[in-house]
């Protein structure tokens, strides 16, 4: 490999370039690495480091079991690993994405015809059943050209699970994706969530990340023509011991594009680790861009960690609107002191600031059934 | 009855590295249903310190003496204790609560001092008459509580809580502070209606002018964390021609 020469036309962030779908051309992560420095390797269950993958029988039944509610006039498939739509919008940039590429057997396919305005929202399930052994799987989402559509991705169960996610949007279509992540206990889980937004797409990406022992989301937004506009939002609560990461991604590589980012997470217990990193690049080519994203984290107990990054390379000075804020902090004394000088037990005055904290967030969750979840996991994380 | 009694009140704010530092040095006062008492002084007095003390802030520290409500003991009760019992402090500065909207956090007030929830239909007239006694928008009531709020729109929400707390004992700190004529007459307006009946005001200001919409009975100077001289409204009027310098130097020597 010869040295290559800084240029002013490149962003330094790179990580995402590399990409492949064949694991050899990614070394086994030892944890040093940018990408996986926060993360704990040795509770992945040798998702990183092709163990998991041999142990993974095929014959077995599925670890995790996929049930697609879906929409009419949404249509739904699954298809095999040489199906031509799946793998086209994303290519795996690390070494667990790639094993998932390599070892998915079955696809699910959801297309939502050109200019169809889906009703209701389509719900796919993923359950895991038995977390002792890996599962790999993958979700393509196709918008057609001014079609409008609603996705759920419900994971709950027990799973040792890595998978990846296209979202395909199309002209003009607008896709709104809420990816529950109520995982029990015993659950590791790895995701790539990448949205190919086309001109004048929309796509809003909700991550909601409560159980599992380990998650680790990656959601990632590429634009192919103007007017793309991408909103992404996350809510998380970490618990003892749970390590809840997401690493967002969004590339303005195109004029006149648009991005949203605001993540919001509470921590509480021993260990609770929460880690964000959001990067964010507007390339010379993309004149116009107007993006803004926040990471917020509310912590609850001592022993917890946060880890916020937020990255933003900036490589023309045509913006229209470029920031990023990140503030992680205790549960404010004078919050909670004004609350209780009106009468509110400090339990209470507790979990109306938290509530409302997150609630910013979850009041914009589009799916009414979704939003009461959410709000529910949220008392119950605070009963705890 | 309702009565407040403030007994030889010592309170520190300890900041871990130099020491504890004693803002207020033996406070006596007693502030009985219906009574309106003003407490004037400058900058630094340590009028607010009294006003947090009693609500309970964590960050001021009792070091001697006694406050009672009716004869219980306020120290040993927690801030939401004390607003139960019948304390309550209208802030200075109300703080911002993100997600919090104004009506949840009125009625969740409102629950936890009456002791029981008022039925939603009679609290959401009661909670816009008062609104508009004060001349909020109603709108108000699904905004985060303070949240981008003026300076005076923060001022008329803490006499909204006030009035429908019905507190035995309101500390008003520095609330006509940041007012413009209009709000202040508002907010006055405000603190008339309740005081005239069931409770007992303490009017924390550094300024003469809200007197002149409220009427108190009382008159304290504070200087130097204590109460240097007391008397009748004809203080206040002193205080409005002379200014506080003679009283900072009695506070300073004593």
């Amino acid at each position: 490999m010869g040295l290559e020469t800084a240029s002013a036309e490149r962003p330094l962030s790179t990580l995402h370039e590399k990409a492949s779908y064949d694991v050899a051309d990614f070394e086994v992560p030892k944890g040093r690495e940018e990408k996986w420095r926060f993360t704990p390797l040795r509770r992945l269950r040798g998702l990183h480091d092709g163990t998991a993958a041999e142990g993974s029988a095929a014959d077995a039944t599925d670890p995790v079991l996929v049930e697609v509610e879906a929409a009419p006039d949404v249509k739904v498939e699954r298809v095999g690993r040489d199906d031509p739509r799946v793998g086209r919008a994303y290519v795996p940039t690390d070494r667990v994405s790639a094993q998932a590429y390599a070892s998915f057997t079955q696809a699910t396919v959801i297309t939502v015809p050109r200019e169809t305005v889906a009703t209701t929202p389509t719900v796919v399930r993923l359950r895991g059943e038995d977390a002792g052994h890996a599962a790999f799987g993958h979700t393509t989402v196709i918008v057609e050209p001014l079609a409008k559509a609603t996705v759920v991705l419900d994971h709950r169960g027990s799973a040792t699970y890595a998978d990846n996610v296209e979202f395909v949007v199309g002209d003009g279509a607008a896709l709104s994706v809420i990816s529950m992540h109520d995982w029990a206990d015993d659950s590791v889980h790895l995701s790539h969530q990448h949205a190919r937004l086309a001109k004048d797409a929309r796509f809003t990406g909700f991550v909601i990340s409560l159980g599992g022992d380990v998650v680790r989301i990656a959601p990632s937004v590429s634009y192919h023509g103007p007017g793309g506009d991408a909103e992404l939002y996350g809510v998380y609560f970490a618990d003892a011991g749970q390590h809840l990461e997401h690493r967002l991604l969004v590339d303005h590589t195109v004029p006149n594009c648009r991005s949203r980012v605001d993540y919001r997470g509470a921590l509480q217990g021993d260990a609770a680790h929460a880690v964000w990193i959001g990067d964010v690049i507007i390339r010379a080519e993309a004149e116009g861009t107007d993006t803004y994203e926040l990471n917020r984290n509310l912590v609850l107990t001592d022993g917890t960690r946060v880890d916020s990054v937020p990255n933003l390379e900036i490589l023309t000075g045509e913006v229209a609107g470029a920031g990023h804020a990140s503030a992680s902090g205790r549960l404010d004394d004078q919050h909670l002191f004004y609350l209780q000088a009106r009468g509110i037990p400090r339990d209470q005055a507790r979990r109306m600031v938290v509530r409302g904290f997150l609630g910013q967030l979850i009041e914009r969750i589009e799916v009414p059934e979704v939003r009461e979840q959410v709000a529910a996991a949220i008392e119950a994380e605070l009963d705890r | 009855m309702a009565t407040l009694e403030i007994r030889d009140l010592h309170v520190s704010v300890g900041d871990g590295s130099d020491g504890a530092k004693e803002i207020l040095r033996g406070v006596d006062l007693t502030v009985k249903a219906g009574e309106i008492h003003a407490i004037m002084g400058p900058n630094g007095s340590g009028k607010s310190t009294l006003a947090y003390a009693v609500a309970g802030h964590p960050k001021y520290e009792i070091t001697s003496g006694s406050v009672t409500l009716d004869g219980e003991d306020v120290l040993e009760m927690s801030v939401d204790e004390r607003a139960r019992a019948g304390l309550f402090l209208a802030m200075q500065y109300p703080v911002e609560v993100p997600g919090v909207s104004v009506s949840n956090f009125l009625r969740s007030a409102v629950t936890a001092v009456r002791g029981e929830a008022p039925k939603l239909r009679e609290f959401t007239k009661e909670m816009k008459r008062a609104m508009d006694d004060l001349s909020i928008d109603p709108a108000f009531a699904q905004r985060s509580l303070n949240e981008g709020f003026s300076g005076g729109e923060k001022k008329r929400h803490e006499i909204l809580q006030l009035e429908l707390l019905r507190p035995k004992v309101a500390v008003l700190d520095e609330t006509d502070s940041g007012l413009d004529v209009d709000a202040l007459k508002v907010v006055s307006e405000g603190i008339n209606r309740f005081s005239g009946g069931e409770t007992g005001v303490l009017l924390i200001t550094h300024y003469t002018r809200i007197l002149r919409y409220v009427q108190p009975d009382f008159v304290h100077v504070f200087a130097g964390g204590r109460i240097v001289a007391a008397g009748g409204p004809e203080l206040a009027e002193e205080l409005e021609n002379e200014g506080y310098e003679k009283y900072v130097k009695a506070g300073v020597s004593a």
